[in-house]
């Protein structure tokens, strides 16, 4: 039985698996699957029915999301599928592994996604700088042309579906979907009002789905080898498996597909090693720069949604960035404070003048200028940039490392101020 | 005054060559309005010219009938389109948090040591420019960046004296 279903076919030592070689290895049966008589209606059952999650960032269930598409004959003829492959959060780098390691999968799980829907366009949008992805991709697309998988009435089902590349030129906002979509417009990339959502009126006003890479790579394995596989991959509540990444001082970083429901401590000591000699474990971002900070005495708390939203923080995009105890806690929130500042669209007032407040005041902290009065502006940006008060997602994400960071690291706050200086520094 | 001037930039618009021109039309096969073709336009002159100029970014929005002001919103708004001249290579230098964990501030004090810039600086051959860029996912192998599409890992300062060498002899 397969363990490892997003990353079977992947081994970075060599190029990826050509079509002939990914075909042998069960490789696009989704698809004669669906040639052989699945309705769309019977493929949106059974991923509603495998408790699949959006693996982006947001961990809504993607069965869900693919139902409020409109359907039927009254429903608009053009429906577009996109896929989020613009991966720039800070410390993730799993999207990156999947499309440079297994192009096909994401291209089968395309197919999937787009007939489910019924969409006969699908535009991935890639991040610029991801060029070896791009070749990949490019090279895989060429060859599921020549076998029929992409084009007109692919494998004679009547379905059209062409698959389009559209290289992004690097802003963070463009994550956000409806920021993508101006993006994919030609426009501006701020993100739109909602309602309506985009899977009513999306891309040029019509019904669009917008899912992340690795939620894309999940759906081959789950047509193939079935829902009650699906289920049992898990070792917790959430279903499937899922990519989890470490950085920072470990002795092994890296990253690895397993079974959602594994204590934290298995990810961090054993397949990242631990900290590395002579350094001892501080805090960690479970899940990319926008989530809130966990503490050693969190190591065991399970790699579940709602497990790691009991402790006030989010899985997200399951990529750790672990800080160390001689590395400034100051310093990393800065750092990601800079990143989310230079980052905002510029469209709301809230991010675009609070999140360059809130850096400076991270400087000025550097530069042993903080004050307790700057301390208390931090705190109150933590609320003024909080869920509710901006128009979208990016400001409450840069909350969730600087409330955490203020709650946990006071003390090293404090220090900031009383000794005019950061004391990590030589 | 017998004769009023109106101020005009449409004649500074510079014409797009042939293979510009092909690339930017098999483009708008891809898309249902010519609009949603402005990036990627941008990128095409870009390849082609290095960079973008104020006479590229006129000679697009005539070619595509895109407001030149929309277009240089759009222009302006993307961290990889240069709207002024830059070096050879470009580097794109990550200093995000996984980075500067690993220590990337001291990798970026030994390039502006070796080739006397900083960020948003070209070096006087033209060889280099210096650009940060946000989070290049690759953090289990920090520090990284990119000189034009390459990407660099686990730099360390001798790393960055043999790719600066092997960028200037290409």
């Amino acid at each position: 039985m397969v363990t490892n279903p997003l990353t079977k076919n992947i081994d970075m030592s060599r190029p990826p698996l050509d079509i002939a070689a990914y075909e042998a290895n069960d490789g696009y049966q989704s698809v004669h699957a669906i040639a052989k008589g699945l309705s769309p209606e019977d493929v949106l059952e059974l991923v509603k029915g495998s408790g699949l999650k959006g693996r982006g960032g947001a961990g809504f269930p993607t069965g869900l999301k693919w139902s409020f598409v409109p359907r039927g004959d009254n429903s608009p003829k053009q429906k577009y599928l996109v896929v989020n492959a613009d991966e720039m959060e800070p410390g993730t780098f799993k999207d990156r592994l999947l499309m440079e390691g297994d192009p096909h999968l994401m291209l089968e799980g395309m197919i999937i996604a787009a007939y489910t829907i019924q969409a006969s366009k699908a535009y991935i949008f890639l991040r610029g700088e991801y060029t070896v992805s791009e070749q990949a991709l490019r090279r895989a697309i060429k060859e599921a042309y020549e076998k029929g998988y992409l084009g007109k009435d692919i494998l004679g089902t009547g379905f059209d579906l062409d698959i389009i590349m559209h290289t992004s030129a690097g802003r963070y906002i463009c994550g956000e979907e409806t920021a993508l979509l101006n993006a994919l417009e030609g426009k501006r990339a701020n993100p739109r009002a909602k309602p309506p959502f985009p899977q009513v009126s999306g891309l040029w006003g019509k019904p669009t789905i917008v899912n992340n890479v690795e939620t894309i790579c999940n759906l081959p394995g789950i047509l193939t080898y079935g829902v009650d596989w699906y289920h049992g991959l898990t070792k917790g509540n959430d279903h499937g498996t899922k990519l989890f990444g470490v950085s920072g001082k470990v002795k092994t970083p890296g990253c690895w597909e397993l079974p959602l429901g594994l204590p934290i401590r298995e990810l961090l000591e054993g397949y990242a090693g631990g900290m590395q000699d002579g350094l001892e474990l501080r805090g960690f971002l479970p899940g990319g720069g926008s989530t809130d900070f966990m503490l050693p005495e969190h190591l065991d708390v399970t790699l579940d949604y709602d497990e790691i939203a009991k402790v006030g923080s989010r899985l997200a995009t399951g990529t750790m960035i672990v800080l160390d105890d001689k590395t400034c806690p100051v310093g990393m929130v800065g750092n990601l404070m800079k990143f989310f500042a230079h980052e905002s669209c510029g469209f709301c007032t809230p991010c675009r003048d609070g999140l360059p407040w809130v850096d400076q005041i991270f400087r000025d902290f550097e530069n042993g200028e903080g004050s307790e009065k700057d301390l208390q502006i931090l705190h109150d940006h933590v609320t003024y940039l909080g869920p509710g008060r901006t128009f979208c997602a990016l400001a409450p994400g840069a909350t969730a490392p600087l409330g955490s960071g203020l709650k946990y690291f006071k003390e090293d706050f404090e220090k900031h101020i009383t000794q005019k200086r950061c004391s990590y520094k030589h | 005054m017998s004769q009023q001037v109106i101020a005009s930039t449409a004649n500074k618009a510079r014409k797009l060559s042939a293979e510009e021109i092909a690339e930017i039309e098999h483009e708008m096969t891809l898309y249902p309005d010519k609009r949603a073709v402005g990036l990627e336009a941008l990128k095409i002159v870009q390849k082609h010219q290095g960079w973008v100029s104020d006479e590229s970014l006129l000679g697009i929005s005539k070619y595509l009938d895109i407001p030149a002001a929309d277009l240089e919103g759009v222009a302006t708004f993307f961290n990889l389109v240069y709207r002024q001249q830059v070096g050879k290579n470009v580097i794109l230098f990550c200093d995000s948090v996984s980075c500067w964990i690993m220590g990337c501030e001291g990798i970026k004090g030994h390039i502006k040591e070796q080739l006397a810039i900083d960020y948003g600086e070209t070096t006087e051959d033209g060889d280099f420019t210096l650009i940060p860029v946000p989070c290049l996912g690759d953090c289990d192998r920090a520090p990284v960046m990119m000189v034009g599409p390459d990407l660099h890992r686990n730099l360390t300062p001798e790393k960055i004296d043999s790719i600066i060498k092997d960028y200037k002899s290409k």
